[in-house]
């Protein structure tokens, strides 16, 4: 059994909490296989990097420190990664299902002409093959998928998997690449980002607070945006919400916005939509605050408050303050 | 300019789905079961836009059964020009891979195309990736996650976008011909109007186009079952919530909000 890889996305020099996470399911993969885990490093001055992907379980590094690489595009990594996996057939490559990772795969399956998976939420071997689960329908069913022929490409959704187990005293080693693209032959240039500051990510977030048509309008917010500092949370929004023009569109959770799997969903003032449903049911716990004791989100909350969430969620707030 | 876009019919966001021995079904009580991807509706929108700007002509083609043409008639009735189905029983059971492959084989047919332009994703498979392996089929270059069309340059054959990701907004520019997927943030998709719905039914029942394989020249090793490399043998409803909504109740807000703090700590998510 040829080995698993792991793409590992770095950010000034540290490891993502999703490719830790891709890590630590790749070891258990390469572990049931009986095979080594590889991982693909590319950036530029990440030397650093590969020591903590040995860590996280990595036995074989491929490191590719080049100033064509220094900020992420699709095309060189894409091209390195099936350059490097036609000259060492893995079975199967993991990615995060972040917008990169999903591009990276993408691309690199047209090269590869191999099957691809993404927003996988678990991952097992049968008979000596990889079977990944995946929702699909908005969550509203669930997917086995196998894959013929190698490598299987699968990308990871966030929070499925636990992150790596460190072990410092893991040794690996470490063999430095080429890049397979020259700075002329990439057809992209990136003109800057505007970074979103200090917002908890709604898709790596342990908890988040949302609001829905409940809330009223745009200042209707505030309490829900208190309840989330407290708690270190995101903030979220269901579709109504958003639609009504009160919050932007990026903290829509649901069928045509983010997919989210907390360890706790607080919703204020959601009746619980279909759609908003198929995108946070697979939240450890639930909390719905509703004025509507019929509200369909009781039917999927662990707990539930019949009662005014202007009143509600700032005396929740209160009460973590007290208590946090 | 050419634009074109790739459009696909999937179940209503409302329907009701059954599934036995792998096979899908659906149906809405509510209304009608079948729609034009609620995604694509935004990548038809920005190529209207597009043509209003600078002029050109807008094609949409749509892969699935012969039946399958909620998403074509939608395209018309909203202002898009021509509309193509590729249609074929060999190519069912197609994944990304193969429909990739088809999609590019009719691009390259349509022969003048300039950019081609997507819905983040279909709401059946959910993949969202299509978009990128048919741009690098043609050797095209992709974004993905496009929130906004900067500049189109027409003259010196260029685009920039803004791309919503994980960091915030990045914008990148990229020469023609290219391939976009689109978010909802990038327009209000406008409703046909009576004169484009009686102009799209018109064309649905006389004007519409429909290829095979055969006309694409694809290879028949490379569509359906055949060119594909995964399979989904297991499809399953998820397994309903076990346990009902402990309430909780307090005398006042602060002794419901107390109680169920304490529930909180108890499950230790906090």
């Amino acid at each position: 059994m040829s080995s698993i890889w792991v793409w590992v996305e770095q950010n000034d020099g540290a490891i993502q909490a999703i490719s830790s996470e891709a890590l630590g399911a790749g070891r258990a993969l390469a572990d049931a296989l009986g095979t080594g885990l590889g991982a693909l490093v590319f950036g530029q001055d990440i030397a650093s990097v590969a020591q903590q992907v040995i860590q996280s379980g990595a036995d074989t590094v491929y490191l590719c420190d080049h100033e064509t690489l220094a900020e992420f595009r699709a095309e060189p990594y894409a091209t390195l990664l099936s350059k490097l996996a036609g000259e060492h057939k893995p079975s199967a490559i993991l990615a995060g299902a972040t917008t990169s990772g999903r591009d990276v795969l993408s691309l690199a399956a047209v090269d590869l002409e191999a099957g691809l998976v993404p927003d996988c939420t678990a991952l097992t071997v049968v008979d000596g093959q990889i079977k990944a689960t995946r929702p699909v329908y908005a969550g509203k069913l669930i997917s086995n998928i196998l894959a013929e022929g190698e490598p299987m490409l699968l990308s990871l959704r966030s929070r499925a998997f636990p992150p790596a187990a460190l072990d410092s005293a893991r040794t690996g080693s470490v063999i430095a690449v080429e890049p397979a693209m020259a700075a002329s032959e990439i057809s992209v240039t990136l003109l800057g980002l505007e970074a979103t500051e200090g917002a908890v990510s709604l898709t790596d977030a342990a908890i988040i607070v949302s609001g829905g048509r409940g809330v009223g309008g745009p200042e209707g917010f505030e309490p829900v945006r208190e309840l989330a500092a407290t708690l270190g949370a995101a903030m979220g929004a269901s579709r109504a919400a958003v639609d009504a023009g009160w919050i932007p569109y990026a903290y829509q959770v649901g069928q045509t916005g983010k997919t989210v799997s907390p360890d706790l969903y607080i919703a204020g003032g959601i009746s619980g939509a279909i759609q908003h449903l198929a995108g946070m049911r697979t939240s450890k716990v639930i909390v719905a605050i509703n004025k509507d004791p019929e509200a369909p989100i009781f039917k999927l909350a662990h707990y539930g408050i019949v009662g005014d969430l202007f009143k509600i969620v700032p005396a929740l707030t209160a009460e973590f303050r007290k208590r946090l | 300019m050419h634009i074109v876009v790739c459009a696909k019919q999937t179940p209503s966001t409302t329907a009701v789905l059954a599934v036995q021995d792998g096979k899908v079904t659906w149906s809405d009580p509510g209304g009608s079961p079948d729609i034009a991807n609620p995604w694509d509706e935004y990548a038809i929108e920005e190529a209207i836009r597009l043509k209003e700007q600078h002029g050109g002509t807008v094609t949409v083609i749509s892969m699935g059964p012969d039946d399958a043409r909620e998403a074509l008639k939608t395209a018309i009735a909203m202002g898009c020009d021509e509309a193509v189905l590729i249609s074929d029983d060999a190519m069912r059971g197609s994944d990304t891979l193969a429909t990739s492959y088809v999609l590019s084989k009719a691009i390259e047919k349509l022969g003048d195309v300039d950019l081609v332009i997507f819905g983040r994703q279909a709401i059946d498979g959910d993949t969202g990736q299509t978009s990128i392996q048919t741009a690098r089929r043609l050797g095209w270059t992709a974004f993905s996650f496009v929130s906004a069309i900067e500049e189109l340059d027409v003259e010196n054959r260029s685009i920039t976008v803004t791309r919503a990701v994980e960091a915030g907004k990045l914008k990148a520019k990229a020469p023609l011909p290219a391939a976009l997927s689109v978010l909802k943030d990038i327009n209000e998709p406008r409703y046909p109007s009576f004169k484009g719905i009686r102009k799209a039914t018109k064309y649905m029942s006389s004007d519409l186009r429909t290829w095979t394989a055969g006309d694409l020249a694809a290879d028949i090793e490379k569509v359906g079952t055949a060119g594909s490399r995964i399979r989904w043998p297991e499809v399953y409803a998820l397994p309903p919530k076990e346990g009902e909504c402990t309430m909780v109740e307090g005398e006042t807000p602060e002794a419901a909000a107390a109680a169920l703090v304490d529930k909180l700590f108890e499950e230790k998510v906090i």
